[in-house]
């Protein structure tokens, strides 16, 4: 009998098999992303930076709600959408009203729509998506909805940043766009192309799409490009795809700049190496050579004891989280999402860290933030995959698109 | 003409470099009857395996001692797993092995983390070969040319010139007589494994610097190995040649000319229709061959096993 | 021991036992059905309810790769094919539903996709199922990637990577029940698993299922009785395809989304690892299959980051060492108990049964320590089969590798006592030992 008591705890602790009530104690929220499987750089960094950001900002402060602790729970979606809707699903049973996800526009589509649904058909136990790097500007436009909330900047405003950039610089006349064969690729040839148009008078030699994960050799692509006569590449590559990419370059010949979306950290930067000095200019926002702030290098500090491994490269998870215990504080209630919404819907934060204004956009939850444009050098004081080599800003762009149109169309509860 | 000259000379790099894959694959096949699914496993195998060696002693041990390690641990697969599922039948020993993908793909992750690693060509070869309309070719390319082809010549020489050659020749057809003339057919066959599987480490060795060494690296190149070897005829070491070179160039020249179906429909008298983005037939009018590049050889591999069921140059049945 | 199946007259001894005697009487459709209706108020909460429709849908595309696995010998890589293009075809009638040009119950959806997944299935099966073997697998692989390809290529129909999606509670309600909740959906999916798997049975017992496996034992033969193999291989895959398309529709009903992952190669992969894990040579193996793999992954999956690898190793000691999978495990048993000498297992059965748990639980630990020393370093305490400890103390490791040694050197001590009882157990007058 005993062993059947104990073996049905055992049970019990894996917390799937029974629908444990909401923690009244904790405030938790349910990370979302591949722990396992080629892409667990990614989801294991970001979870490294949650936890460091939930703990040190939220839980050392005395928690939310008079004392209440965050607290983060990794469930591992394997990269997969199907998984990770199911994962949602878990998380929900388990009574967790947050859902954080951030690798993959496609799967961050089917999470909002789920939980579209599901708070539209279970009012009872509505949840908020906060998704901390998805940028597909679909997710804020045609597909927009009430529970989403986008603390990085989509691919639009990124773009926005990078032009703004390029047009300064007076000896690019020829641009080549070259991006993976979804949509998130798309996206970005299609405002590089518009950007470019409005600002500058530069040519666009090549736009082109290629299969995502599916080239093995760049090659061909680099001797197009040099052949082309581009004085600069725009890219929205991501993983091996953006490595091979810009090795090929290299070795091509090719010695000019590559403005690029995703070139830096979970292993990239430290690949580079030498090879990409000079070479890759970054957008994001939240860069960080020079240090925004004390408050940051103290943090930053803090976070390399913690995790030697990764990276604070995903600052707006420092935004997300300190908005979010905000939005939780003035709605007086971690479990009224309707109120916990509303709260972060449209709301202005200074962040101290970060040294930037954060507005949550009301009409479309899309965060407005200042984006910068860094370039991949060793002359750095804070480097990624403690390699020596990290991002250094060149030029900062304030609350960029700020006045940006949407098509986002939100239904209210 | 620049453009198509540079482009015949990465095509080749990129075909040598399959050729040295399938080249392994074909002779496992030829000799056991076995399609190893788990072969681009141990190309990256022998990619992680050189990186870690290339840490403590530098690139040109690890090419040397890497590939060894895989061919011993290729020969020990065979001699206590392929050898004991032999017995069930075919289809389990196809499973065997496209098993043994998945468990190597995860235990190298398991070992070397799931980011990739900076396993970068030797400084001594980190130059400029020679520079052809307005492209260079770096020395490790060229480097990786002459590797690819000194396998071929001694893959070539082995089995058409020496005793052991002709054994392993003789046991494909005719492994029963071969067995009654005193060889140890057992003992060729994990030869042949671990000779295979270390051909495809090897490949690893010298690829890893160039195509990246990440955990996705053995999912990536994995079917396209199959491709070659299918196309060019199970068991046929010139027809793995053959198609290895004609799907590195296939691949090349694909991505490198923008054909796009618009323009052939234009010209073919079509109009452009004005709203593209709500047209029915929007994604045939935007597809461009780079876009389609990567699937090419999947549609040849089809044609073929449906019009040529035994390959372009094969001649055994499977 | 794996050998042993091998007897013929064994075999034939589990096949009557599994064929005749359990399911062509109608007691163990009804207890499946009573059981799979009290389930979920025995697993109450809405994670349960999703793992288990997981499972169901799992079940019926394990099942339907069992007919050409392991009723007709033919090796698929691109089995997801099928589920997947049947999904799609049902998210946009869901969608031609909700916009209410057409008139359909949602229960019925299922149907949608399986004719689908059977068209699709008749196409490429015209060409593919000309070969078994390797030329049948590589057509298999090359039509998958091909069709994933397209899947990302012809955003009309597929809607990128993104996918499609739908809202399965727009569909006419069905005596009053929308499907708006999980568990109205599961009993729509048990429904069809219940429906799916009697029909596949059935399938089995006509000649043309019988044939199969012949066709798959002895090919030559077969094709003297006048059966023509192509034909036999050609009906088994469109078979095949039907029940694939069922399990893509429920699979559009339980998510409301499709993507391309659901039909590249990955997801074909996942399928052959299940269904083999469940046992192929079995018309039941499946399921245990797909229970087994869904749990793996979604309930092990969340407690260590090395679930694909474990998966990977259980496959492969499965196919090395128990060729006939899990259900092959059980049947096995079924000739010591025809005979009445069950008995004589049950003694060193539950001698080898703790050191045997010494050795795989402490192999399971010393992995995750490993792991956790390599990538988790930072993190000082690990948790491990819901015990707290110091991963910079020595005491565990010790503790751990001891348990290995031990564990396996007692282990291999008994197991020869097991295999005796076992040979005891099993022996037939009349068959050589």
């Amino acid at each position: 009998m005993k062993i059947f008591k104990k073996l049905t705890a055992m049970v019990m602790a894996t917390g799937v098999f029974i629908g444990s009530s909401a923690f009244a104690d904790t405030v938790k929220i349910a990370f979302i992303d591949p722990l396992s499987g080629p892409f667990a750089t990614q989801g294991s960094n970001g979870l490294a930076e949650w936890k460091y950001a939930v703990e040190t900002l939220v839980n050392e402060n005395g928690g939310v709600l008079g004392g209440k602790k965050m607290e983060v729970v990794a469930l591992d979606n394997k990269m997969d959408g199907k998984e990770s809707l199911v994962q949602v699903q878990v998380a929900i049973d388990q009574g967790i009203r947050f859902i954080a996800q951030g690798n993959s526009s496609g799967i961050a589509n089917a999470i909002t729509d789920m939980v579209k649904k599901h708070n539209k058909r279970n009012p009872d136990k509505r949840v908020i998506f906060l998704n901390y790097s998805a940028v597909d500007p679909a997710l804020t436009n045609d597909k927009c909805n009430f529970w989403h909330f986008r603390f990085d900047a989509n691919a639009d405003i990124k773009m926005d940043a990078i032009t703004d950039v390029i047009a300064q610089v007076p000896s690019i006349k020829k641009m080549y766009l070259i991006g993976q064969d979804y949509s998130f690729g798309k996206a970005v040839a299609a405002a590089a192309e518009k950007y470019l148009a409005e600002k500058t008078s530069i040519e666009i030699v090549g736009n082109e799409l290629h299969p995502i994960g599916k080239v093995k050799d760049f090659t061909p692509y680099a001797r197009k490009i040099l052949a082309s006569g581009a004085d600069a590449v725009i890219t929205g590559n991501w993983g091996a795809d953006m490595v091979n990419l810009g090795k090929s370059l290299k070795e091509s010949g090719f010695d000019k700049p590559v403005y690029c979306y995703y070139c830096a950290a979970v292993g990239i930067t430290g690949t580079f190496g030498a090879a990409g000095n000079g070479m890759l200019h970054l957008v994001g926002e939240g860069l960080h050579n020079p240090s925004p702030s004390a408050a940051f290098t103290e943090y930053h500090k803090g976070f390399k004891a913690k995790y030697p491994k990764w990276d604070l490269s995903q600052p707006r998870i420092i935004n997300a989280t300190q908005m979010l215990a905000k939005a939780i504080e003035e709605a007086g209630s971690a479990t009224d999402m309707v109120a916990v919404a509303n709260a972060l819907e449209g709301m202005e934060f200074d962040s101290k860290i970060l040294n930037t204004k954060v507005i949550m956009r009301a009409k479309d939850h899309q965060a407005i933030q200042n984006m910068h444009v860094a370039i991949h050098t060793d002359d750095v004081d804070i480097d990624y995959d403690n390699s020596g080599y990290g991002m250094k800003i060149f030029k900062t762009v304030e609350m960029a698109s700020m006045d940006s149109p949407t098509t986002c169309k939100m239904k209210r509860p | 003409m620049d453009l198509f000259i540079i482009n015949v000379i990465d095509g080749l790099i990129y075909g040598l470099l399959l050729f040295m894959l399938s080249s392994g694959l074909t002779l496992i096949f030829s000799m056991m009857g076995v399609l190893n699914l788990s072969h681009a496993a141990f190309y990256m195998l022998g990619a992680y395996l050189a990186y870690q060696i290339s840490i403590i002693t530098g690139f040109w041990v690890g090419l040397i001692v890497a590939p060894l390690l895989v061919t011993i641990l290729g020969a020990a697969v065979e001699r206590y797993g392929l050898r004991r599922v032999h017995q069930y039948g075919h289809v389990p020993e196809l499973i065997f092995t496209f098993g043994l993908f998945f468990v190597i793909e995860e235990l190298v992750q398991y070992i070397w983390g799931r980011s990739m690693v900076n396993y970068n060509s030797p400084e001594s070869l980190d130059f400029i070969a020679f520079n052809l309309a307005g492209g260079s070719i770096p020395a490790y390319k060229v480097f990786m040319l002459l590797v690819s082809v000194g396998i071929f010549v001694a893959l070539y020489y082995v089995l058409a010139r020496t005793r052991v050659g002709m054994i392993i020749q003789a046991a494909l057809s005719y492994p029963k007589t071969v067995e009654a003339l005193g060889h140890n057919v057992p003992l060729v066959f994990m030869g042949v494994f671990g000779v295979g599987t270390g051909l495809a480490g090897l490949a690893g060795v010298i690829a890893g610097p160039s195509l990246t060494t990440f955990p996705g690296m053995a999912f990536l190149l994995g079917s396209i190995v199959f491709v070659c070897v299918v196309v060019g005829g199970l068991g046929s070491l010139s027809g793995a040649f053959i198609a290895s070179l004609l799907i590195g160039w296939l691949q090349t020249f694909a991505a490198s000319y923008n054909v796009g179906a618009g323009d052939i429909l234009i010209a073919l008298g079509y109009e452009y229709p004005k709203d593209i983005y709500y047209h029915p037939w929007r994604d045939l009018w935007t597809l461009t061959l780079p876009q389609i590049g990567p699937i090419l050889p999947y549609i040849l591999l089809v044609l073929v096993l449906v019009f040529r069921p035994n390959g372009l140059f094969g001649k055994r049945e499977s | 021991m794996a050998c042993l199946v091998r007897g013929s007259l064994k075999r034939k001894i589990m096949n009557n036992i599994i064929q005749k005697s359990a399911l062509s009487a109608y007691v163990p459709w009804v207890v499946s059905a009573i059981v799979l209706s009290i389930l979920p108020f025995i697993f109450t909460g809405g994670g349960a309810i999703t793992i288990m429709n997981q499972i169901g849908i799992t079940i019926v595309l394990a099942m339907s790769y069992n007919m050409l696995l392991g009723q007709g010998g033919m090796l698929s890589f691109g089995h997801a094919v099928y589920m997947g293009i049947g999904g799609f075809v049902a998210v946009h009638v869901m969608n031609i539903v909700e916009n209410e040009s057409l008139w359909l119950p949602l229960p019925l959806l299922p149907l949608v996709g399986g004719l689908v997944g059977l068209g699709f299935a008749t196409i490429i099966g015209s060409f593919s199922t000309r070969k078994a073997g390797t030329v049948f697998a590589m057509i298999s692989l090359g039509i998958g990637e091909l069709i994933a390809a397209c899947c990302i290529i012809i955003t009309v129909f597929f809607g990128g990577e993104e996918g499609i999606s739908g809202d399965r509670t727009m569909a006419p309600p069905t005596f009053g029940i929308e499907f708006i909740t999980q568990k109205e959906v599961y009993f729509l999916i048990a429904f069809w698993v219940l429906i799916s798997v009697f029909c596949m049975y059935l399938f089995t017992q006509t000649p043309v299922g019988k044939m199969a496996n012949a066709v798959r034992d002895n090919p030559e033969r077969a094709e003297f009785v006048g059966y023509s193999m192509r034909w036999v291989r050609f009906v088994s895959f469109c078979a095949a395809g039907f029940f694939a398309g069922i399990a893509g529709a429920l699979f559009a009903i339980n998510y409301e989304i499709l993507t391309e992952q659901n039909l590249n190669l990955n997801m074909s992969f996942q399928v052959l690892l299940a269904t083999y894990i469940g046992g192929v040579g079995f018309f039941l193996g499946p399921i245990f299959g797909a229970i087994l793999f869904t749990l793996l992954q979604t309930v092990i999956g969340l407690q260590t980051d090395l679930w694909a690898l474990y998966t990977g190793i259980v496959f492969i000691l499965m196919v090395m060492f128990l060729p006939a999978g899990l259900t092959g495990l059980f049947a096995m048993h079924l000739i010591p108990m025809q005979l009445g000498r069950l008995g004589m297992l049950v003694r060193p059965y539950a001698k080898i049964f703790i050191p045997g748990l010494a050795f795989l639980i402490g192999s399971i630990a010393l992995i995750e320590l490993i792991n956790h020393a390599r990538h988790h370093g930072e993190e000082q305490f690990m948790t491990l089969f819901w015990i707290e400890f110091d991963t910079k103390s020595f005491l565990p490791w010790i503790v751990f590798t001891l348990m290995v040694v031990v564990g396996f050197y007692i282990s291999r001590i008994i197991a020869r006592e097991v295999t005796e009882a076992w040979g005891e157990a099993t022996f037939v007058e009349g068959e050589r030992r």
